[in-house]
């Protein structure tokens, strides 16, 4: 109970920052959409192609906006000590990466829900009649990918080049996060794609859970003094 | 800190180690160049079997020393851990790298191409991405305690993909191709595979004395140069 008003605490504080300084989300979720408009130059109007293509595209997108997402989870938390401080507080400091991975979950969802409309327009995507079960796969799939960057955001926060060494680290791990997205969204919209939807939907579940479990168990570690 | 150091013992049994690795692989690859009759289908190409999959087998080998190693370090906080799974890591990097050219060379003449999206080529490259993560990880990280804590750290969760990237890889390519699957081999075939595996594990456990010992005095190094 303790933990999760502590978790709260971290998540609201968070969101607070974001809602009075405005800063940062209108930018990512224009780039975002804008990332969508330079595929389509960079492919041509062909839309038999750019259809067959969306769902890998959106991802692409999703991840490239997710990883600036990602790079700025403790952000507020670096100028004058803020997180030694909040390590201070006594009791556990798994609160802080659940409250924070709530934070970039919630973020990149608000993304993805601008994202998936725009990406349904400019390459012409048939989500009518496959919104929830599109969305339930998004969700499985940005929730994993958020475990994955919370946790390695922590990790590379007092690295030198950090910059290239999130995406470097995060990458290659997402890779089944991403096949998995992809596949089972394409295999939902496009009837005469290839493959199931359910097996990719179990290990999208499987990823999220054995990564939910490994990196909140070994998060006091990145922060030990 | 507990201060590290290499025995005259283990020197000893170091250099023994070395001289069985080296005559195990020369005869290693004397049988499988000369002695063993070519492949019939495939020809003088098919030799390539006996460096390409020991060095596949030493590279898992090497990664999961890492993994071993690096939750060892976590439990016990002991920095000689962390410089077997550092020295383990290098190895492996450099034994995938191998792997991958020396299968990218087998797959030109026998496949038409030089890379394929086959299961075990695919998640063998997405290995050797995720340990020159590692390694760069330790190379940007100043502090050794930190550094040791942050590479386990990565050595662990990385290790953990590795069956979910496998099982992700074969279900996106297996409506394509099926993965290539070793047939059904010559005993004599086999004997000198078995005979190259052995050769090369011995080579990796000499080369992780060998890189230790380095690491050792690298670490020594180092601790002199903060005490100023």
């Amino acid at each position: 109970m303790e933990m999760w008003l502590r978790t709260w605490a971290i998540l609201w504080k968070d969101i607070l920052i974001e809602v009075r300084t405005k800063g940062t989300f209108n930018a990512m979720a224009f780039f975002a959409a804008l990332i969508l408009f330079i595929f389509s130059f960079a492919i041509g109007p062909d839309f038999e192609l750019l259809r067959r293509i969306a769902a890998g595209l959106l991802w692409v997108g999703i991840t490239f906006t997710g990883l600036l997402a990602l790079a700025r989870t403790y952000h507020s938390e670096e100028l004058a000590g803020g997180l030694e401080a909040l390590l201070l507080y006594p009791g556990e400091p798994r609160a802080i990466f659940l409250g924070k991975l709530i934070g970039n979950l919630m973020v990149l969802l608000v993304v993805e829900a601008i994202l998936y409309p725009v990406a349904a327009v400019l390459f012409h995507m048939q989500l009518a009649g496959h919104v929830l079960p599109v969305a339930g796969i998004a969700v499985l799939g940005t929730f994993g990918f958020s475990v994955i960057g919370t946790f390695y955001s922590a990790l590379t926060l007092h690295l030198r080049a950090r910059e290239v060494m999130l995406p470097l680290l995060v990458l290659p791990l997402l890779v089944p996060v991403i096949l998995g997205a992809v596949s089972a969204t394409a295999a939902l919209i496009d009837p005469s794609a290839r493959g199931g939807v359910g097996g990719w939907v179990r290990l999208l579940i499987a990823f999220d859970v054995l990564y939910f479990v490994v990196c909140t168990w070994t998060f006091p570690v990145l922060l030990e003094r | 800190m507990s201060e590290p150091s290499v025995s005259p013992r283990l020197r000893g049994w170091h250099r023994i180690l070395g001289l069985v690795a080296l005559v195990t692989t020369v005869s290693g690859s004397v049988v499988a160049l000369f002695l063993v009759p070519p492949d019939a289908l495939q020809g003088q190409v098919e030799r390539l079997l006996y460096v390409h999959v020991p060095a596949a087998w030493l590279a898992f080998l090497a990664f999961f020393v890492v993994f071993v190693m690096s939750v060892l370090y976590l439990i016990q906080r002991d920095p000689r851990w962390d410089m077997v799974a550092a020295s383990s890591a290098e190895i492996g990097v450099l034994f995938t790298a191998l792997t991958l050219a020396l299968g990218s060379l087998w797959g030109k003449p026998t496949w038409g191409v030089w890379w394929t999206w086959d299961p075990r080529i695919t998640t063998t490259a997405i290995l050797l991405v995720i340990y020159v993560g590692y390694l760069a990880v330790r190379s940007f990280a100043e502090d050794p305690e930190r550094r040791a804590r942050w590479s386990a750290v990565v050595g662990i969760v990385g290790f953990a993909d590795v069956p979910i990237v496998y099982l992700s890889v074969t279900w996106w390519r297996s409506l394509h191709q099926p993965p290539s699957s070793p047939m059904s081999m010559a005993p004599a075939f086999v004997w000198t595979l078995m005979l190259n595996v052995l050769a090369f594990t011995l080579v990796y456990w000499y080369l992780l004395l060998r890189r230790y010992r380095v690491a050792v005095a690298e670490r020594e190094l180092e601790d002199r140069a903060a005490e100023g």
